[in-house]
């Protein structure tokens, strides 16, 4: 249908809409119009990608001078493919209305692993290994070495890539990764260059966070994009530690040995190189002085050579004299190191803000703060210099170094903890250097200031108010869309007392109590009863779930609960979990009906939805606070109080009650489907929980249902999955959760629907 | 009773049964006890009759057989042979234990059969009432012929057994007894073996490498409910265990799952992240330490237990569906045996793309052109819901057909010419329409508000079963020709009594009734005419064999 949204014409790819669409889409293009940026929560499974694809897509066409580019960042690969798919599916509705041919480039971009076609190096496993294999192929250097000797081993892709798909740019279409690999083997192109080179002059990209957020890569792939971007964070209830992740480093003794074996090989590289070739290090030598500009025109395919984010100034000034020269340099580094293992070897807990450290490395060993702010991009211009061709093990030195451009360059909102051991432990020595961000909003600042509009977008951003604060920036639009529904699809029950009337929580002080665990299971055991198809469990921790599953285990309740369903529980371990995964499917498919058991935070809540039979239940054991214990964490808490004004324990039930979303969330995917989500902790009656609930969740639980026991969940279960079980039709949905083009132009539903978007 | 060629397995002597000494026999087919120095049986059970056996306990002086039938009645045998009673009985038991699954899956499967199609078909119902009830022939007689029928016409879905998963939960279905003394009792049925030898193949294995030679089967059991292997939770003892190797052998075929890796690229765990930190940046890199050493006991075991659930649903699943999933298996082969990912990569995108396809699926907003069902139009749903459902299975013809078998005909109505070449002469045709029209010669017999006026209801529907039941019999009699063995014979001639006994006993009481109300008599004519046919056949069969015969 086509759609009227203020003004601007919507080729909406569906013959019907749901009300909150119609608002997302006005909300998002006030968004676009004041060229700022934007909150908007709305619940997973209304179809947020393709509203934002609809209007985005629609805008560049009618103003193709004001927004040049739509960079769409999603959190996993299957995301990243389900947003190209739909994105194909609106241009194929935009040729067949206008007749016209598509004339729009949009392509996915993910990492070598998922894209490469090379045969040798696509079979390697983990991504690491495919960049160090790649790299070692195709670097600058390394290429420049072949002219010299051909017998190198090159990679046939990239070098007719290099030659003639420079020339000519990627044809209009919709690239998904597999149609990239198509069209790489077709031509003969390497496709992941070709897709880094093609987002240049793209009008969408998909990729994932880290693209723009992690500065070692944002700095190669996406420095030059259009500053007239729209840039979208899809799913970024999680964005915040996505920031933190990319910012902080952890050195241990290991890195510690890595480093030093780094530290020798470039020192023997460097006194050959001293017999041989002379000129080559005078040369570098020159460049340096010169100033950092030249050296940091990188090729780019020079990967391994990041650098963290680095103030403008130091990359007008030239390299200070002191590590100028290869041997001082080098020289420098073992200092340094030095003194980071002279730091490792404390008997008791340090924590020290940057500044002090500083201070400290100065009066020890006399390194300065200016030389240590130029430590990264020093090291990456000597490694090209020396031309060493095994890239990959000089992680350790380039971790080093990126560490020592970080705590010399912010002396603020990052945080220095020296551990000597684990706290679980204590006999064992195993001392970590964590060097820990405390501020997001460092890591995102450059993209709110670079581009035109940055929406943040979620089915779970509540309490929306905090992530403009945690992350810094100011605004335009902020909104939280509710679901309308035809029938109430979902319900969520909290279940606080069991039937013995014992209060049922996960807080730290009744977790070892057996009526706990047992009423917890006697919750699951009666659910398994009553529930079609699958259920899945969520629980606090790895090491909670554990516990309960062997406490389970003992009183024989896995056993009757197998009587009903099938069990898979979550590991540690990925593709066992994968394994559990599949069949955990493949059992709710056949009607055979299952359970998986799995954590809060882990992979499985983070990144797998549970449609329609897969999960008609959620259960959410205990409240999923993180472990408070952290002495990272207390940091972090510590500094949002003193610099956001967050208390402490706002934002530890923030961060609970998101995960808790997420987790419950993942049952109910759309309309047509319908969940039950059980709340099973008696903290998630108190209001102060329940507010941080998103509002689609919220209005749904009744006072009724606050305190619940297992048996009168159980009763209120039976109700709502009998009604739901009746034939669910599109004509009760229309009018109410589904409009028509006809229905959309009245006056009187426009009215109706204003009402439904929030102003928050 | 006995007849000649009865095999005997097993011959018991010195078995009591009510207080008198006998011989337990054990045949083919029954098992038959008959008491000393005489020649006839006083017992004898068909084994399908037979619901289950049960034994005295151990340490009981009497060492008795219990058979409980399926009506509820049993019979005890009682070994009273001192030296060897013991043996003797686990002879039987463990004979009968053999013996009686099979019957019993027989037995069921019939029956099952019988009753389906007895209440699946109304009229079949009422023809097996008017034959079998009433005695006209015996149930063997009437099924014979018919489920010979059913596999002909339709083989698959009833020659093919349907395989049966295999609970979840049958080991916990293995419920532990104290035996009053420090013991432990568990109670196995075949059934139960037969999920752990399904479920765990690597026991089946063990047990077809030690039992009988090594162990008993007794001793092997009790080996394996003692074993580490059946309680994960318990920390390896030693390794003279002999299930430690079943143990290793699941681990490996867990492992080689896992490597093999998952189909759905949606659910891969290991390709969600699509840019993972290097090592050494991010907040939470200080995952706790793998290295066993680190793990308590406690946190060992419980892995172990987690494991143990995932390996055991695993497998309780592939029990159920190894059949279906052959097809799949050989495409993952062929596509990982190959080593280049470059191949795999050519098998994974349709997987891929249906799957992305049904994820970006949006049912309710796309218009719906599904067929249109008739919906259930509820008054009060919560009377649906919760009240009682009576149990019937019937087949609606959806208003969608019918409006589309109206238009098809109107379609074709439309579209018909008449094929003027080919009709009757104009002669042919005027003589047919004089015979049919009233005063004809067609239309003398019967007027038009013939038999439904006529006719009361009730007499109506007893005629209808008069031509079942009738057509039923004529239907065997008429299967027996041409009569060439002595069996057909044998049937030849009992359906011709069975005819004449349906003649006495059914219609001719029903002639009376007609007669009794006046009503023309002619009703039946044709059905005595249908029987006499037949006896005028049965008497030239007759005949000529005599004359052969003489």
């Amino acid at each position: 249908m086509k759609l009227n949204i203020d003004g601007l014409l919507v080729y909406f790819p569906y013959d019907y809409i749901y009300p909150e669409q119609y608002s997302y889409m006005l909300e998002l293009k006030r968004t676009l119009d004041a060229k700022g940026h934007g909150v908007l929560e709305m619940p997973s499974g209304t179809g947020k990608t393709i509203s934002l694809l609809s209007l985005i897509v629609a805008y560049q066409k009618a103003f193709p001078l004001e927004v040049t580019k739509l960079i769409y960042c999603s959190r996993t690969v299957p995301e990243i493919e389900k947003v190209v798919e739909e994105l194909r599916k609106l241009m194929e509705f935009y040729c067949k209305q206008t007749g016209e041919s598509n004339n729009f480039l949009a392509l996915a971009l993910s990492s070598r692993k998922n894209l490469c076609i090379h045969p040798e190096v696509s079979s390697l496993r983990f991504g690491k290994e495919v960049d160090g294999k790649c790299h070692s192929l195709t670097a600058s250097y390394i290429r420049a070495q072949r002219h010299s000797d051909p017998n190198l081993p090159s990679c046939r892709f990239y070098e007719e890539f290099d030659s003639v798909g420079r020339q000519v740019p990627l044809p209009p279409g919709i690239y998904n990764l597999d149609d990239l690999k198509d069209f790489g083997r077709r031509k003969g192109w390497c496709p992941y260059y070709l897709a880094r080179y093609s987002i240049m002059h793209a009008n969408i990209v998909v990729y994932s966070y880290h693209y723009l957020l992690d500065p070692k890569i944002a700095d190669l792939v996406s420095k030059e994009l259009a500053k007239k971007s729209v840039v979208v964070f899809d799913e970024a209830h999680n964005i915040d530690n996505v920031c933190i992740d990319s910012m902080s480093v952890n050195i241990t003794r290991r890195t510690l040995d890595r480093c030093q074996n780094n530290v020798d090989t470039l020192q023997n590289t460097i006194s050959k190189i001293k017999e041989t070739d002379a000129a080559k290090l005078k040369e570098e030598y020159r460049r340096l002085v010169e100033g950092l500009k030249e050296a940091n025109v990188a090729r780019e395919t020079d990967v391994y050579l990041a650098n963290p984010v680095l103030p403008d100034e130091i990359l007008q000034e030239a390299v200070p004299g002191t590590i100028r020269t290869a041997e001082h340099f080098v020289g420098f580094l073992r200092r340094f190191m030095e003194y980071l293992k002279s730091r490792l070897r404390v008997h008791h807990v340090v924590q020290e803000s940057t500044p002090q450290f500083l201070k400290d490395i100065f009066e020890k060993v006399c390194i300065d703060r200016k030389p240590l702010r130029f430590c990264a991009e020093r090291l990456q211009s000597l490694l090209r210099t020396l031309e060493i061709a095994d890239i990959a093990d000089f992680s350790a030195v380039t971790l080093i170094a990126n560490f020592a451009t970080l705590v010399s360059t912010y002396s603020q909102g990052f945080t220095i903890i020296i551990e000597p051991f684990e706290d679980r432990t204590p006999t064992i020595a195993n001392p970590v250097l964590h060097f820990s961000c405390m501020d997001p909003s460092i890591a995102i600042k450059p993209v709110f200031q670079r581009f035109q509009s940055v929406v943040i977008t979620s089915g779970t951003l509540s309490p929306l108010d905090i992530y403009p604060r945690i992350l810094d920036f100011r605004p335009v639009t902020m909104a939280s869309f509710t679901m309308t529904l035809a029938r109430t699809c979902l319900c969520p029950l909290i279940v606080g007392r069991g039937n013995d009337q014992v209060a049922l929580s996960s807080k730290f002080e009744t977790r070892e109590d057996f009526a706990v665990i047992r009423n917890y299971g006697n919750l699951l055991l009666e659910m398994s009863a009553i529930v079609p198809d699958g259920i899945v469990a969520f629980f606090t921790s790895y090491m909670y779930m554990e516990n309960i599953v062997a406490s389970w285990y003992e009183q024989g309740i896995l056993e009757n609960i197998q009587r009903n369903k099938l069990i898979f529980i979550e590991t540690p371990d990925a593709a066992e979990t994968s394994m559990a995964l599949e069949k955990y499917q493949e059992a709710c498919e056949n009607g055979r009906g299952a359970i998986l058991l799995s954590v809060a935070r882990g992979k499985v809540s983070e990144g797998i939805d549970f449609v329609h039979h897969f999960g008609r239940a959620v259960i959410m054991f205990g409240v999923p606070y993180v472990y408070t214990q952290s002495r990272i964490l207390k940091a972090r808490l510590e500094y949002l109080r003193d610099h956001f004004q967050i208390r402490e324990n706002d934002f530890l039930t923030f961060d609970a009650m998101r995960h808790a979303a997420q987790c419950v969330g993942r049952a109910i995917r759309g309309k047509t489907d319908y969940g039950l989500m059980i709340f099973a902790d008696k903290r998630y009656a108190r209001a102060d929980k329940r507010g941080k609930l998103p509002r689609w969740i919220q209005e749904h639980i009744s006072d009724g249902s606050l305190n619940l026991t297992v048996d009168e969940a159980i009763q209120l279960s039976k109700h709502f999955l009998r009604q739901m079980a009746q034939p669910f039709r599109q004509e009760d949905q229309l009018g109410l959760s589904l409009l028509t083009l006809e229905q959309l132009e009245s006056e009187e539903v426009l009215q109706k629907i204003a009402k439904i978007a929030h102003q928050t | 009773m006995a007849s000649l060629s009865e095999e005997v397995l097993l011959v018991v002597k010195k078995v009591r049964q009510r207080k008198q000494d006998g011989t337990l026999y054990l045949m083919a087919e029954r098992i038959a006890w008959g008491p000393e120095g005489k020649d006839r049986f006083t017992v004898s059970h068909l084994y399908a009759d037979i619901r289950c056996q049960k034994i005295s306990p151990d340490g009981k002086a009497k060492i008795q057989l219990q058979l409980i039938l399926h009506t509820g009645e049993s019979t005890t045998f009682h070994f009273s042979n001192e030296s060897s009673a013991l043996k003797d009985r686990d002879a039987a038991k463990e004979l009968l234990q053999q013996l009686l699954p099979k019957f019993k899956k027989k037995a069921n499967k019939e029956l099952e059969e019988k009753n389906r199609m007895l209440q699946e078909d109304p009229v079949l119902f009422q023809l097996y009432k008017d034959l079998v009830v009433s005695q006209v022939i015996s149930a063997d007689e009437f099924w014979a012929n018919r489920l010979g029928d059913m596999n002909n016409s339709d083989p698959t879905p009833y020659n093919n057994k349907q395989d049966v998963g295999i609970s979840g939960a049958f080991l916990a279905d293995i419920r532990p007894q104290t035996d009053g003394c420090n013991g432990l009792r568990y109670n196995l049925t075949a059934d139960i073996i037969e999920s752990i030898f399904r479920t765990y193949p690597a026991v089946k294995q063990k047990y077809g490498e030690n039992v009988p030679h090594n162990l008993t089967e007794k001793e092997f059991w009790t080996r394996f409910f003692q074993s580490h292997y059946f309680h994960r939770d318990r920390i390896n003892t030693g390794t003279q265990d002999i299930f430690s190797e079943c143990a290793k052998q699941d681990e490996k075929g867990l492992k080689s799952m896992v490597v093999q890796g998952v189909k759905n690229p949606l659910v891969d765990l290991l390709s969600l992240e699509d840019k993972t930190l290097d090592e050494g940046y991010g907040v939470s890199t200080t995952t706790p330490s793998t290295s066993n050493a680190n793990r308590t006991v406690k946190e060992s075991s419980n892995a172990a237990i987690i494991k143990r659930f995932n390996h055991h649903s695993a497998m309780v699943l592939a029990a159920g569906s190894r059949k279906g999933e052959t097809p799949t298996d050989q495409a993952s082969e062929t596509s990982s045996t190959d080593g280049n990912s470059r191949d795999s990569d050519f098998f994974q995108p349709p997987v891929k793309k249906v799957r992305l396809q049904e994820a970006i699926e949006y049912e309710d907003l796309q218009r719906e052109n599904r067929l249109k069902t008739v919906a259930l139009n509820l008054k009060k749903s919560d009377r649906y819901a919760h009240g009682p459902v009576p149990l019937q299975s019937q087949h609606y013809t959806t208003s969608q057909d019918i409006i589309n078998s109206v238009n098809h005909i109107r379609h074709e109505m439309v579209n018909y010419k008449p094929n003027l070449t080919q009709v009757l002469s104009s002669t042919a045709a005027s003589s047919a329409i004089t015979a049919l029209s009233p005063g004809g010669v067609l239309m003398m017999t019967g007027t038009q508000q013939a038999i439904n006026q006529m006719i009361p209801t009730e007499v109506q529907g007893e005629l209808k079963h008069l031509y079942a039941a009738a057509g039923e019999l004529l239907r065997h009699f008429w299967s027996c020709f041409p009569v060439n063995s002595p069996f057909l014979e044998e049937k030849v001639m009992k359906m011709k009594t069975n005819l004449e006994r349906f003649q006495m006993t059914k219609l001719c009481p029903f002639q009376e009734k007609i007669q009794r109300q006046y009503l023309s008599t002619n009703l039946t004519g044709h059905l005595e005419e249908m029987l006499q046919t037949a006896y005028s056949k049965f008497h030239v069969w007759q005949t000529r064999r005599m004359l052969r015969k003489t």
